[in-house]
């Protein structure tokens, strides 16, 4: 075994991309305790309402249902996305990836209509430990969604500069990781949060 | 990580149909209250875990054969430990506290 | 238009402070003149401060440490000297509000400027090279991590000129560091600093993670690595875990502090509790991620000057990963005294001894490689030494203070000081003097000088136990932290001894400037001609010194623990040979990291002083300078074989020059004869 041998020593071309993929996965598990960590504020908060509103007197049941639906069928269309571009369909990726834009911007409307509604309520996430709990959680959340749509739509736009090469393909796996993740935080979103919140 | 499978979209429409049952059911029974209260908590929890298991496998495309994918489950899993280990923890602490020290 | 900020702001009626400013400038401005009159600018841009080389950018992050531990220590002499006055019965020169942000700063500056980056520039320097790869997974975010670093020394020492730091403590528990009892601008740098930079600390837990888990040379098994390597990976596994939850609770501070919220307010349902709670569900762990590294360092030390195999390899992983895990389970025992009862206090105790059960381990690993082994007392073994008695003594009072029940005496008095600077001292700064001295010459190509390095040790041993040992006293006597008013007199025989013990590490402290100076000064008679000045026993001894911008032109073989050292025994590994070469590649050096940070610089700044317009500003600055980043594919590029030919030749040169024909030569000699400088 000799140590300097060029035979079999070739530059092994790192798999960079697969490198980056599973840096953002890990990159997303660090986000995970970023929401573990509101998640627990909220629950610890949640009785802190004092005299102000509790969940059951501020959550509107039907709304959040709809923002869940646009939510969940942004996951699929992008999904179908993905599929069109592992079959080199750059056309395919960008109407679905079109579909999940509005899916998104949809969902982000109605949450800013929602904080916008409790506010001007006098619900605002000053008045009680609660609401300042209920909108950093859910607000960081849409936070995390507006990013990805800033996100999509800037790969959306490379489509058209770079074309579909490996590196854009990276990006928009990337960019699915963060997308289903963000449904799946939303899952615990609505159940503690929503559904909990008017037990 | 979801980079050998996605050739089909059946995947998907398994996890989205899965995952629409298991909003609507939770959302029914807050809504409704139509069960009662320990039994509808219990089912939200479970109705929430399931779906999230099947956005991991359906939508994330989660699996165990490849190193890549062990990785990914062995972070998920450790990252799951601590999530528990942090909520759980808080919430046993301040319980504890606000009782013992009646804020 | 520029939001709270006035002329006003400048505390120039403060002699102390206009005094150091004055100084500060003063050193400033003659490095820059020196630069200038040198022409170093453009170098100093190209070559280092768009670098991605892990290499020089470790080497950076420990330049920054060493000049911040100046900053730092001269805070605890501020405190030793005031308290010291004040047991006299003097009021001293420093009212408490100076005094508080005296202490909050140390506390800062040790844990996040000085003793964070000691620990990331070695592993920067260190780990890429053990693992037999080019760099590490994410060379542009590396950069990133550097420069926001950076931003969180500036911002923390601006706020000596501009306005005040937070008179909190080091970790600002509201309600105290809330808007209303801090409405002042010293919390908000508090918040800002540690935010920025704590985003960069997250992005290198990734980067390493996936480093050393991706990026390893491909013949070696993750049970192979190093041990500085597994306790590198180790540590960044807990940066990942831990600090979401620190970015978490310094955000929800913020909000309260900026938009009124009542997360950690009296009022209104907010739970003070809840901050304290998390900061140390954040704060345990940050611990481990500092010493766990320098256990790394220790074992590599232990082994290389003892010229024996590391004693329990195995062991020592397991014990690693187990401290791992329990360091999230253990985070109560910094506040028992806060009322959980009697229930949680006992799991978290028992919790808490438990956790000191694999640290134990490791110190017999460390002691059975040390037997029957050939030790040569170098300057890194002495400070190996000196870890192995203070931290043992360090932990068996933390052993002590996990006991519920004497917690209860012991908490927040100098007892605690006591202990804590015990661990961090004898393990951290120690093991990071240990890993400083120990790849010294690999960094930079020539050794340290050993009389200076041994001065150094011995001050800082007996300096460390005449400043900390009286504590454990005083903590039993009675006296509280942070104190620096009215102290009972009775303290002033020991807080004597320990304001000697300062003065003794700080000539231990001029020594390794001066060791720095020498070593410099001499280089060319203790030049590092092999690149293995040690006869070690891992890969990054195998490279010239400095090594190769590319580290490696082939990529080592790292089939067993300490392949290196069975290479070099069997003849397998010869610097001398001549082989073939291919293109290399690598990473181009980018100024984003830099920008990046520069915007971030400002909307910090901007956010402290409330000037909104330049905080929107600079948030669309850097969100710009993202996307702009995202759009270059000019990331990359290839070595050519005969620039690659080039550079080993000249390695070659330089061995040839030691005088030896093969590393073979060296070992046939019965007792390893090492010269050192002295």
């Amino acid at each position: 075994m000799q140590a300097n041998a060029a035979s079999h020593d070739h530059d092994h071309h790192h798999d960079t991309n697969g490198n980056k993929l599973f840096g953002f996965w890990i990159y997303l598990m660090s986000d995970c305790i970023l929401f573990a960590t509101l998640f627990a504020t909220y629950a610890v908060l949640e009785t802190g309402s004092i005299s102000g509103p509790t969940g059951k007197d501020i959550f509107e049941l039907p709304f959040v249902f709809v923002e869940t639906m646009l939510l969940l069928f942004s996951s699929i269309t992008f999904g179908f996305g993905m599929i069109a571009m592992k079959r080199n369909d750059v056309a395919g990726l960008k109407r679905w990836m079109k579909v999940t834009f509005l899916l998104g911007v949809g969902f982000i409307a109605m949450e800013i209509y929602e904080f916008h509604h409790l506010i001007e309520a006098g619900y605002g996430p000053q008045e009680s430990a609660f609401l300042s709990a209920f909108f950093t959680l859910v607000g960081t959340h849409g936070l995390h969604v507006t990013f990805g749509l800033v996100w999509l739509a800037v790969c959306y736009h490379q489509l058209s500069t770079k074309g579909l090469n490996e590196n854009m393909a990276m990006r928009f796996s990337c960019l699915s990781l963060f997308w289903h993740f963000l449904d799946i935080v939303w899952i615990c979103v609505f159940t503690i949060v929503y559904l909990m919140g008017v037990m | 990580m979801g980079q050998h499978v996605e050739t089909s979209s059946s995947d998907y429409v398994k996890g989205f149909v899965a995952s629409l049952i298991l909003t609507v059911i939770p959302f029914y029974l807050a809504y409704t209250k139509a069960l009662p209260n320990g039994v509808t908590y219990a089912l939200l929890f479970g109705c929430a875990i399931v779906q999230i298991l099947v956005h991991f496998k359906y939508f994330l495309h989660m699996e165990a054969k490849t190193s890549e994918g062990q990785w990914n489950i062995v972070s998920l899993a450790f990252t799951a430990i601590i999530v528990l280990i942090l909520i759980a923890g808080s919430v046993w602490i301040i319980y504890n506290m606000t009782a013992n020290m009646k804020l | 238009m520029f939001g709270r900020l006035t002329l006003d702001s400048i505390p120039y009626h403060d002699p102390i402070i206009v005094t150091t400013l004055t100084v500060v400038a003063l050193v400033g401005m003659a490095v820059v003149f020196a630069i200038t009159k040198a022409g170093k600018w453009q170098y100093l841009w190209n070559e280092w401060f768009i670098s991605v080389d892990h290499k020089k950018l470790g080497f950076m992050y420990i330049a920054v440490a060493m000049i911040m531990l100046i900053r730092g220590f001269a805070d605890a002499v501020m405190m030793r000297s005031q308290q010291l006055l004040s047991a006299a019965g003097e009021a001293g020169y420093l009212p408490p509000h100076h005094y508080d942000q005296i202490f909050t700063a140390h506390g800062v500056i040790m844990i996040f400027f000085v003793a964070m980056p000691l620990v990331i520039g070695l592993m920067n320097i260190v780990v890429p090279l053990q693992i037999g790869a080019r760099d590490v997974a994410f060379p542009y975010l590396n950069n990133l991590s550097f420069w926001l670093f950076v931003v969180g020394v500036i911002l923390t020492n601006m706020s000596l000129g501009l306005g005040e730091f937070g008179q909190t403590g080091w970790l600002a528990y509201p309600p105290l560091s809330g808007i209303e009892a801090s409405p002042g601008v010293g919390v908000d740098y508090w918040i800002w600093a540690l935010q920025i930079s704590g985003v960069g600390t997250t992005l290198t837990g990734v980067n390493f993670l996936v480093t050393i888990l991706k990026m390893r040379t491909p013949s070696m098994p993750i049970m192979k690595m190093p041990v500085f390597t597994w306790t590198s990976l180790c540590a960044n596994v807990l940066i990942i875990a831990s600090f979401p939850i620190l970015t978490v609770t310094i955000a929800l501070l913020t909000l309260d502090r900026y938009l009124g919220m009542h997360f950690f307010t009296n009022d209104l349902g907010g739970n003070v509790m809840m901050y304290v709670n998390l900061i140390w569900a954040w704060g345990h762990p940050e611990v481990y991620i500092l010493v766990l590294p320098l256990f790394g360092v220790f074992s590599e030390v232990t082994a290389t000057f003892a010229r024996k195999k590391l004693f329990g390899y195995t062991s020592l992983i397991w014990a690693t990963i187990a401290i791992t895990i329990l360091a999230f389970i253990v985070w109560l025992h910094h506040f028992f005294t806060m009322g959980s009862g009697a229930n949680v206090n006992a799991f978290f105790g028992i919790a808490t001894m438990i956790i000191s059960i694999p640290t134990g381990v490791k110190i017999f690993n460390w002691l059975f490689t040390m037997y029957k082994g050939r030790i040569t007392y170098t300057t890194p073994m002495l400070w190996t030494v000196g870890f192995l008695i203070t931290f043992t003594v360090g932990g068996m009072t933390g052993v002590l203070l996990a006991v519920p029940g004497a917690d209860f005496v012991l908490h927040n008095s100098v007892f605690l000081i006591a202990h804590f600077h015990n661990v961090i001292i004898g393990g951290v700064v120690f093991g990071c003097f240990a890993g400083m001295a120990y790849w010294f010459p690999k960094a930079t190509g020539f050794t340290m000088n050993e009389t200076w390095g041994k001065r150094a040790f011995y001050l800082w041993i007996i300096g460390f136990l005449m400043a900390f040992l009286p504590l454990y006293a005083l903590g039993f006597m009675g006296m509280t932290r942070r104190l620096s008013q009215d102290i009972n007199p009775e303290f002033l025989p020991l807080l004597s001894v320990a304001a000697a013990g300062t003065a003794v590490i700080a000539m231990g402290i001029a020594c390794q400037f001066i060791q720095i100076y020498v070593s410099i000064r001499d280089r060319e008679q203790n030049l590092d001609l092999t690149g293995d000045p040690w006869d070690a026993r891992t890969f990054e001894w195998s490279t010239s010194s400095p090594p190769p911008f590319y580290n490696f032109a082939h990529l080592p073989k790292g089939d067993e623990v300490d392949n290196f050292w069975y290479q070099k025994q069997s003849g397998e590994f010869d610097p001398m040979k001549e082989v073939e070469y291919e293109r290399i590649h690598m990473p181009k050096n980018t100024p984003t990291g830099i920008y990046l940070s520069g915007w971030s610089l400002v909307f910090g700044f901007a956010m402290i002083w409330y000037i909104w317009w330049l905080a929107a500003a600079s948030f669309i600055g850097m969100v710009v300078t993202c996307i702009r980043h995202s759009y270059n594919d000019d990331v990359d590029y290839y070595v050519e074989v005969e620039e690659i030919k080039a550079i080993e030749a000249e390695r070659r040169a330089k061995y040839a020059a030691a005088g030896k024909k093969t590393v073979q030569d060296d070992n046939k000699k019965d007792d390893l004869e090492v010269t050192y400088a002295s």
